[in-house]
């Protein structure tokens, strides 16, 4: 049976090229996936261990941070570590946010990668964490050693100056050394900045205290017990001491979660791209079976029973697989490869390490390669062994099975009615709680329309094709009817093409919509031109408001810093800010009373605060700040919800009281009449030029979550990709097919006098044609399904309203014909090239 | 006239104005070297306008070599095959399409529909792929002379092997092409429905003018021809004309090693 079955391969080898390639891209998708990840997973792992192999204890600061902040780790403790039996040696180190000025005064890297550290040396001179490529460690406050990339980012060789910024002005220091490290948040976008300890202290904390003791042991000392030594000497609160065997582990276990959730995110989009395969698989054996019915009708004739039957087309499912699953694995390799360079360009710099191939990962990329192909074989090996012995007599040229589509539909109506039911019934939720029953409608849906298509099929390729005659003439009208002929077939090459279109469409729609969704929050409040906040985390200094407010130009600069409250229990947020000039830079709409008064002590609450307080103009409100301290200000007035502003607003002298160190969250600025055009230059220019300070106008206030979602689109449209790839070999799989079944009739429309061009173009469209049919699929039930999902998000995001982007669905529809002319290329060449004579007389 | 050379000599006193096809010196050699065959060899014959022409002659002989060679399906080794005044081997296979679309017209044995198509459709396809509009009332002179009238909406599928064979002739003579040639046009039919078809195919050339060319291996079928050409190895071997089906069957080159 095997031979058979290996035979029956090879001998249709062209015609299982594209089934195979179908399989092999989806396995190379898994197998890529889990090589990908566990190579990446355990060169992480190897630098981990790398980077602790000398700590044996790690004392950590738990509170105390910023700079002025006292920590529980200081000199003297230091001192205590290091005198205990066991000790070798011990590096106290101290770190915080840094941020380095490129040549324009921007900052480099992100900023929660922005490090700023002091260069701890160890009893070798030297900080093991950050070797020196160049230069000297910075010996003074007036010197700093940056990491390559910063270095080149900043554009500073050894004497350059270099301005910096923790949280204060702007710094300038001397660029005396150059280091590597393999910090990852250095590493993964982030930038480094080195100074001496006594430096570092100031900036960070107070002089005298780390965040950080790493211990390293003596040879042959007991980590463990060490580490209870080390514990027993840290002060009651504020250090935490952990063996360093505890910490790798620690470590380990969160690597391992984060390559876990990175590759079980991929492999949903592989299973899509394995799922979108078995239309592909099931379309080529229908076709097999359907040729062999004379040959498999011989063999039950002889005696071969049906379980043989299905059993011989099963073995043959399962030997393509394999070889498939096999060059998908090579495949796979290559990806993991070019995965890992291609993120590496992007600049993710994931550590370098050897491939880890686990037996694992192949034996499940094979197994589900052979899997899927088997199971999509399933189907027609079961109609395979329906033939009946005497169909071996019939002379007659088999026609392509005409079974009735009957149940088949009347499944079809049943699933696609659930479903649309259960999404209309979604579409009248309000949160999140309707995710499951949106993903089972969405799922119901997109099965009952597959399920549906062959119905579906005949109007839609009928307008189409009424569309392609009137454009092409007599080729147009053969297309259609050829897309026509075998509806279960366009059917299932199109709906493979519809499942990535739907996703894609139906997230194009919700991103563009949230987007949307959020240019109004950004745009309908806010009426500033500009907003100065922190790149880093921390506020800024009073100072900011009072020099931007000092620029020619700026006719407002108002603060605003945030402070949480609570209200009998319940928390909230408060506004402090310049409250004689809010108004400036927001629509506060008063729906009592006013803001006058808030200047002197009263409070303005939104009315979904006072409506769920009961609180009216004149109440006192009864606040509950987090920091200590009641204040019970008058209520001067309620306004419609803000979100330039909290529940409440307070002028900055009330907020102040209960917020230390005072600093503003940012500045919001109005431009005087006519000069908003490039202002924030003069801003920048006013505030020093600091790197840590960020000055964005409107559109890239919007841009910042907008930016977001786009990337998320994006990587999504990537991984959306191999599913659409998958669906376009499909494509050209049917139209192999198509043209291969009928060659004679290609041979008598040439000899009749059809040009080689006027059967490319048959070809081309009925590619066109069926990859229409899909698109139109795809995206009609992309946007329903965009629809009716969106309004669970009714109440988490009041501003979320559908929104289609016709220009974007345009682009599809476009890129499905592209598609549909792409993928007739080689099969349209091979019809047009078919020898009319042979063609007339082939069997 | 049995006699090849005499057939030749007689051939170029032909005028060109009544031919609607010809043949100079044609050959067809198909392989090289141990497989080498020569199909045609250098075959000189003339299908004058408005005749039926029937061509017999042993399996192997080069009948549809010979035909494909004329109807420009296939090129020639060498000589010259001209329909019209058209020599077809100085052609580009996109002018040999436009002329197969406009000046031939073709019946093969089966196979002649789409299946997608129906009757009316089937029939017209060769002016739809040219993009011309057909004369509507030869049309309807071709469909009833067929007999088809009331099924020009069915597909192939819904006629009979006879049927269908009519459809193929209808087409072949709807754009009125300069020739037709039929390969065995009634080979898979029975003799009733194959009759019905050659005398379509008489008819059309006494009461239409049509050029017909038709391979057959039935001397019944040859019969209905105006002159009969027989083919052995490649060459042309011997003629009649209006044949009668003993005369054709009396003149059947026998098999080689039987003398006559
Ligand atoms: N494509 C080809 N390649 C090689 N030889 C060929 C090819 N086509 C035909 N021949 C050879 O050319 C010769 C003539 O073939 P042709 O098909 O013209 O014969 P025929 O008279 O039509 O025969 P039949 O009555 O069986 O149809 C035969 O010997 C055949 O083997
Ligand atoms: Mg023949």
């Amino acid at each position: 049976m095997f031979r058979t079955a290996l035979r029956n391969v090879l001998a249709h080898k062209a015609r299982l090229m594209m089934t195979a390639l179908a399989v092999l891209l989806g396995v190379a998708f898994v197998s890529g996936t889990l090589i990908f990840s566990d190579s990446v997973g355990s060169a992480f792992r190897n630098r981990m261990t790398k980077s602790l192999a000398d700590v044996a204890v790690s004392v950590d600061s738990t509170d105390g941070s910023g700079k002025g902040g006292k920590s529980a780790l200081d000199a003297r403790l230091a001192d205590r570590i290091r005198a205990l039996p066991g000790v070798s040696s011990l590096r106290a180190s101290v770190d915080g946010t840094t941020i380095v000025a490129d040549k324009h005064g921007n900052a480099i890297g992100n900023a929660w990668g922005s490090l700023g550290a002091n260069y701890a040396p160890g009893p070798d001179g030297k900080d093991s964490r950050y070797p020196l490529k160049e230069g000297h460690a910075p010996a003074n406050s007036r010197e700093v050693a940056l990491d390559t990339k910063t270095a080149r980012h900043a554009g500073a060789g050894i004497g350059d100056t270099v301005r910096l910024a923790t949280d204060g002005p702007v710094l300038t220091k001397k660029l005396v050394g150059i280091v590597t490290t393999d910090d990852p948040r250095v590493t993964s976008g982030g930038s480094l900045a080195l100074f001496d300890t006594a430096t570092a202290q100031r900036l960070f904390l107070t002089p005298g205290h780390f965040t950080e003791l790493v211990v390293s042991a003596k040879p042959g000392a007991d980590q463990a017990r060490l580490t209870r030594q080390v514990q027993d000497v840290l002060p009651k609160e504020g250090a935490e001491a952990r063996g360093g065997a505890e910490l790798a582990a620690e470590q380990s276990r969160a690597i391992d979660a984060e390559t876990r959730a990175i590759a079980n995110t991929l492999l949903v989009f592989a299973g899509i791209a394995l799922f979108v395969g078995i239309f592909i698989i099931a379309n080529t054996f229908t076709m097999l079976i359907a040729q062999r019915t004379r040959e498999l009708a011989l063999l039950r004739a002889v005696g071969a029973s049906r379980r043989q039957v299905t059993r011989s087309v099963l073995v043959e499912a399962g030997v393509l697989g394999l070889v498939a699953s096999v060059a998908g694995l090579v495949l796979g390799l290559g990806i993991a490869v070019g995965l890992r360079s291609f993120l590496n360009i992007t600049g993710a710099e994931l550590p370098d390490g050897p491939l880890v191939v686990s037996p694992g990962a192949v034996l499940s990329s094979l197994a589900v390669g052979v899997a899927v192909t088997v199971l999509a074989a399933w189907l027609p090996s079961r109609k395979a062994a329906k033939i009946a012995p005497v169909e071996a007599l019939s002379t007659v040229d088999q026609a392509p099975s005409v079974r009735s589509l009957r149940v088949r539909n009347a499944i079809g109506i049943l699933l696609t009615a659930l479903g649309v039911l259960t999404m209309l019934y979604v579409a009248t939720l309000k949160d999140s709680g309707g995710l499951v029953p949106a993903m089972a409608g969405s799922a119901l849906t997109m099965a009952g329309v597959i399920v549906l298509a062959p119905l579906l099929s005949r109007p839609m390729v009928s307008l189409a094709g009424r569309v392609s005659t009137r454009l092409f003439g007599v080729t147009g009208k053969l297309a259609k009817e050829n897309a026509l002929r075998n509806p279960r077939r366009t059917a299932a090459t199109a709906s493979a093409l519809m499942i990535g279109l739907t996703l894609i469409t139906g997230l194009t729609v919700a991103g563009t919509s949230a987007n949307e969704g959020m240019d109004k929050i950004a745009g309908q409040d806010l009426t500033a031109d500009y907003a100065v906040s922190m790149a880093t985390f921390g506020g800024l200094s009073p100072d900011v408001a009072k020099k931007v407010a000092g620029t020619p130009g700026v006719a407002a600069a108002v603060p605003i810093r945030s402070v949480g409250f609570q209200i009998k229990g319940a928390p909230a947020l408060m506004t402090g800010t310049d409250v004689s000039a809010i108004a400036e830079v927001t629509h506060l709409t008063f729906t009592s009373g006013s803001a006058e008064g808030l200047g002197s002590g009263g409070v303005a609450v939104s009315e979904t605060t006072a409506k769920a307080h009961g609180w009216k103009v004149g109440d006192r409100a009864e606040l509950d700040f987090y920091e200590g301290g009641k204040e019970h200000p008058r209520i001067r007035g309620i306004y419609a919800d803000n979100d330039v502003v909290d529940d409440a607003v307070a002028s900055t002298r009330l907020a102040s009281r209960h917020i230390s160190p005072a600093k503003d969250d940012k500045v919001l600025i109005k431009a005087a009449p006519g000069r908003a055009e490039g202002l924030d230059k003069d801003i920048k220019a006013a505030l020093g030029g600091n790197p840590a300070i960020k000055v964005q106008d409107r559109a890239q206030l919007r841009r910042e979550d907008a930016g977001e979602i786009d990337t998320i689109l994006n990587m999504m449209y990537g991984l959306l990709g191999m599913a659409v790839v998958i669906a376009v070999v499909g494509v050209v799989n049917t139209l192999a097919m198509s043209v291969f079944e009928r060659t004679r009739e290609i041979g008598m429309l040439r000899a009749i006098g059809l040009a080689r061009s006027g059967v490319k173009q048959m070809v081309r469209l009925e590619s066109v044609v069926i990859s229409l049919f899909g698109a139109a699929l795809g995206i009609g039930l992309g946007i329903f399904l965009a629809w009716s999902s969106g309004h669970l998000l009714r109440s988490s995001f009041p501003q979320y309203s559908m929104t289609v982007p016709w220009d974007r669905i345009g682009l599809f529809v476009l890129i499905a014909i592209v598609v549909g002319v792409l993928a007739a290329v080689w099969p349209a060449r091979r019809a047009a090239r078919l020898n009319t004579l042979e063609a007339i007389s082939a069997q | 006239m049995s006699h090849p050379a005499a057939y030749r000599a007689s051939h170029t006193a032909y005028a060109t104005a009544t031919a609607a096809a010809s043949a100079t010196h044609l050959s067809k050699v198909y392989g090289q070297g141990e497989t080498r065959v020569v199909a045609l060899d250098s075959v000189s014959v003339t299908f004058r306008k408005a005749e039926f022409t029937a061509i017999m002659g042993p399996s192997g002989s080069g009948k549809s070599t010979l035909m494909h060679c004329m109807a420009g399906l296939d090129s020639v080794s060498s000589g010259s095959a001209r329909i019209g005044d058209v020599e077809l081997s100085a052609l580009k296979d996109k002018h040999l399409t436009q002329l197969r679309r406009d000046k031939v017209g073709f019946i093969f044995q089966a196979f002649n529909l789409l299946p997608t198509l129906n009757a009316a459709e089937n029939i017209t396809l060769p002016m739809d792929i040219a993009g011309t509009k057909p004369d509507p009332d030869w049309l309807r002179h071709v469909i009833d002379t067929v007999g088809l009238s009331g099924r020009m909406s069915h597909r192939p599928a819904q006629l009979s092997g006879g049927q269908q064979q009519r459809v193929a002739c209808a087409r072949a003579l709807a754009s009125r092409p300069e020739i037709v040639f039929a390969d065995e046009p009634t080979g898979n039919l029975d003799s009733r429905s194959g009759a019905e078809i050659l005398s379509f195919l008489r008819d059309s050339v006494r009461e239409l003018g049509q050029t017909i060319v038709m391979v057959t291996h039935d001397p019944v079928a040859a019969s209905y021809a105006d002159r009969v050409i027989y083919l052995a190895d490649g060459r042309i071997v011997d003629e009649l004309l209006r044949p009668t089906a003993e005369d054709v069957l009396d003149r059947m080159p026998r098999p080689a090693g039987h003398p006559r």
